[in-house]
């Protein structure tokens, strides 16, 4: 299997040159992959539907006991059908739908990359692995989205998937790290058997709340569900494949994955089910308030993610049924349903559905493929979708009379909106038939036909095709082989009576939305104020956040960072002593003032007044004069306590400063005082509490001590191992002789720069 | 001596910061300058003062005798002094270039220097 997947991925990079090369028939090689995977994992079906287990591992990184592990059961195996299967179509699809599109080789590259991430997050049977194809599932969405990058919406959109689900995608990541601690196993398989370790250990509920986290935001579940319906500014191939049947399924596919070993506490089955059940009743309620095809069709897919997370929570044999079901009712119709907006939206160059009449005439096969979709989706007989919609209203049936009527007003509205799909865009002729931009091409209508046509064999012979796989997925979710049956005709139930209720009333709703369409007012403002509308919000202030952060600490003014280090050092300093230190004593400090030599005071008198004409001359001359005073006193200093090599290099030092200022001197600029008076109090406050400090700290640093062995060693061995009498030299020179070539090479840097400084010759401009 | 010394240092540091802040090129060397003197006064001083007592060997002798001043400050300043100067050379001579090539002595006409850049608000 690593083989089929890891040739996938590489193809993937290629398929841009095939598509370039091939033109027209490169579409042979291009479906031909997701197809020739479709057969590849078809070939498991009869070993899996015994229920066995295919595995296949190959260790990664042993040492963090990651590994490339494949777990195909019933429920990765029905999930890799799907993406397999319909990646075959979507290629086909988009080969046609795009056909003059400038961009499609890219395109194929990306689906063909979002599909082999999307196997291989499904077949995955490591945490690590899961975790790492899932974010790839978000970036190669990010790309599909924005396939059309120079319209700005899709731009926002693309980004706005890839915040929602990559921040999901973090706190998953964080949330496998708690369930790989709590049940001491990264491996998938491992994890199923220890329900009760998970359950009870004291990081299920943070654990919880961060896998639901991951779930909710990449399955579109309230209050994440805004991203999806933006996202529909994909070309639509890319809305049929991603945003109906495959990715925002993954969020589905994790949660049934992980039941076994996560459901049982209270908290998951009431979370799914409130979360979903709200998601699935808000995604039908604004699919009818829309009337782009593509919105309505987004929002329905967002009700239905609802519908299938509440079963997941439900958690009963029959619940867990009817999702496996109803999961591939509706990627059967809702990605042939997509296919058929994108059809209309091609020919008519319109998805706003009052503008649609009458179509049939021109897109005879789109209609038809639009009729059986719709046919499934508003659940009617001898379709899976009627299959699906009575295990659904039995399992709801089963749990509470609320939630079944909750179910029912959804399926309500999935009749309503199938109608407005099926029926009012094709069939309804009130007035002339739209004008199309061109007829119907059958070949886009292919790919919705064939899934439409599957909708109806399916739902005719459930036995025989979709029975036996869909009952190991089934078994996988729950955790426990169950018998399985699928028949279409339960005979006169009272679920049968409802089933029949629900199109009657769905029929009613669809006339009642025919006649009035204006949108209600006060919801319009409701919507405006949404998620949506809390997503921009929280991005632009983040943005503008970040501007004034850096406009306040990135301000440009050198003296406002120097001021802002030195009062932070400070700050710190002073906290730490504070709270650790001994305090000063200063009276036995006093004494040693006595030990000050007569000359040593002389030299200290001669720095005081050399500060004061410093800080009040106004010729450059004085000031360099005057500095140089201080700096020959240090060096004075530095010779009468034991240092000369460091007095010879400072009066070195001082008297090449001095030099150079001289020579540049009448190229500097005049001295003359430019600060504010109130700001020089300021400077003078930072100053002196900077100054006073460090004297603080070097006063109390010398009640202490020093002890240092490296004054023995040197002392020792100077002569010894380097062969000198200067102990400092031979620091320098050979104990520390590397340190020495670093200083020269700063001091060549500093020279090179000085000489480029020098020689540069300015462009007129810059003169002027 | 080992009283007196930090004031000086602690003075010297003061002066030195209060010139680097101020938004005169030349104030801002003479600041530099300063605030390395101040910088090497405080290593030295930290590595305890000894009267006399290079930290040399003496003729005849393999290993120093005592007494005598800590070799590993002095290593030190040694080396930041004279990085030290490097940079104070630069500093020198980028502040003339910037004069001839702005004629200002002003540090925060710098701000913007781009042709193209929004003048700051403040």
């Amino acid at each position: 299997m690593l083989y089929f997947i890891l040739a996938s991925l590489i193809y993937a990079f290629i398929a841009p040159f095939v598509h370039r090369a091939a033109g027209k028939y490169g579409i042979a090689v291009q479906a031909g992959v997701p197809l020739v995977l479709f057969v590849y994992f078809a070939t498991f079906l009869p070993d899996v539907q015994k229920g066995e287990v295919y595995t296949e591992i190959y260790n990664w990184v042993p040492s963090l006991g990651v590994q490339l592990y494949f777990y195909l059961d019933g429920l990765a195996l029905l999930f890799t059908l799907l993406i397999s299967g319909f990646g075959t179509l979507v290629m086909y699809y988009a080969s046609q739908y795009l056909k003059d599109d400038a961009g499609l080789g890219r395109l194929y590259m990306y689906l063909t990359l979002f599909m082999v991430a999307m196997l291989g997050l499904v077949t995955a049977g490591n945490l690590v692995t899961v975790f790492i194809c899932w974010e790839l599932t978000s970036i190669t969405s990010y790309l599909l989205i924005g396939h059309t990058h120079e319209k700005e919406t899709a731009r926002q959109s693309a980004l706005q998937a890839l915040l929602v689900t990559g921040l999901g995608g973090m706190a998953l990541m964080a949330g496998f790290v708690l369930l790989g601690i709590a049940g001491d196993s990264y491996t998938i398989p491992e994890l199923l058997t220890r329900n009760d370790l998970i359950t009870h250990s004291s990081l299920y509920l943070p654990m919880l709340i961060l896998i639901l986290l991951g779930a909710f935001t990449k399955s579109a579940q309230f209050p994440f569900h805004f991203w999806l319906p933006n996202a529909m500014a994909a070309p639509t191939p890319v809305s049929a494949y991603l945003h109906s049947a495959t990715m925002v399924k993954a969020g589905i596919y994790l949660l049934a994955r992980l039941s076994p070993a996560l459901s049982g506490p209270d908290v998951w089955h009431f979370t799914l089910l409130v979360i979903g059940t709200t998601t699935a009743l808000l995604g039908a309620f604004l699919a009818l308030q829309n009337s782009d095809l593509k919105a309505i069709l987004a929002y329905t897919t967002v009700s239905a993610l609802g519908l299938l997370v509440s079963l997941i929570g439900l958690g009963t044999d029959a619940a867990i049924q009817s999702m496996v079901v109803f999961l591939l009712a509706h990627a059967l119709y809702k990605g042939g349903l997509f296919m058929v907006a994108g059809n209309i939206d091609h020919a008519a160059g319109t998805r706003e559905y009052p503008l649609l009449n009458g179509l049939h005439k021109q897109m005879r096969f789109t209609g038809i493929a639009a009729m059986l979709a719709a046919l499934s989706m508003a659940g009617v007989l001898p379709f899976i979708g009627f299959i699906a919609k009575e295990l659904l209203y039995e399992a709801k049936a089963a749990s509470s009379y609320i939630i079944l009527a909750l179910s029912f007003m959804v399926s309500v509205a999935y009749v309503a909106v199938a109608t407005i799909m099926g029926y009012r865009i094709f069939w309804h002729n009130r007035s002339e038939p739209t004008k199309l931009k061109h007829q119907g091409q059958v070949t886009m209508a292919y790919p919705p036909l064939i899934l439409g046509i599957c909708a109806l064999v399916f739902g005719l012979m459930p036995g025989h095709f979709v029975a036996p796989i869909l009952g190991q997925a089934a078994s996988a979710t729950l955790g426990e082989t169950i018998d399985f049956e699928l028949s279409l005709w339960h005979g006169f139930t009272p679920v049968l009576w409802l089933s029949v209720l629900t199109i009657l009333a769905g029929i009613f709703l669809y006339s009642v939305l025919q006649k009035k369409r204006e949108p209600i007012a006060i919801l319009q403002k409701l919507y405006a104020n949404g998620p949506n509308k809390l997503y921009f919000v929280l991005l632009n202030g983040l943005q503008r956040g970040a501007l004034h952060l850096t406009a306040t600490i990135q301000n440009g003014y050198l003296r406002l960072y120097i001021a802002s280090i030195i009062l932070t050092q400070v700050a710190l300093l002073l906290y730490t002593i504070w709270y650790n230190s001994p305090t000063l004593q200063l009276q036995q400090k006093i004494n040693l003032l006595q030990d000050v030599l007569f000359h040593e005071w002389l030299l200290i008198l001669l720095v005081l007044p050399a500060i004061y004409m410093l800080l009040k001359t106004t010729s450059r001359l004085t000031a360099i004069a005057t500095l140089s005073i201080i700096g020959y006193t240090a060096s004075l200093l530095y010779y009468l306590f034991g240092a000369p090599d460091i007095a010879a290099t400072q009066l070195l030092i001082e008297t090449l400063t001095v030099v150079i200022f001289v020579l540049v001197l009448h190229k500097l600029p005049r001295f003359q005082y430019l600060t504010h008076a109130h700001r020089r109090i300021k400077f003078v406050v930072i100053s002196v509490l900077f100054g006073a400090t460090m004297t603080y700290v070097l006063l109390l640093v010398k009640q202490f001590p020093l002890i240092s062995n490296l004054k023995e060693y040197y002392g020792q061995n100077a002569y010894l191992l380097g062969k000198g009498k200067n102990i400092v030299n031979v620091i320098l020179i050979d104990f520390r002789a590397f340190d020495t070539l670093g200083e020269m090479t700063v001091l060549a840097v500093a020279a090179i720069g000085i000489f480029a400084l020098l020689r540069l010759r300015m462009d007129k401009e810059e003169k002027a | 001596m080992d009283i007196v010394l930090p004031f000086i240092t602690g003075l010297l540091f003061a002066t030195g910061l209060y010139l680097i802040l101020h938004r005169h090129f030349f104030k801002l060397i003479l600041g530099i300058i300063l605030f390395g003197l101040a910088t090497n006064l405080f290593i030295f001083t930290i590595g305890r003062l000894t009267r006399g007592g290079s930290p040399i060997i003496p003729q005849g002798s393999e290993v120093a005798i005592e007494p005598y001043a800590d070799p590993v400050p002095q290593a030190l300043l040694l080396t930041a002094i004279v990085i030290g100067f490097g940079i104070q050379a630069f500093a020198i001579v980028l502040v003339k270039r910037v004069y001839q090539a702005f004629g200002t002595n002003n540090l925060d006409d710098l701000n913007n220097t781009d042709k193209t850049i929004i003048p700051p608000k403040e």
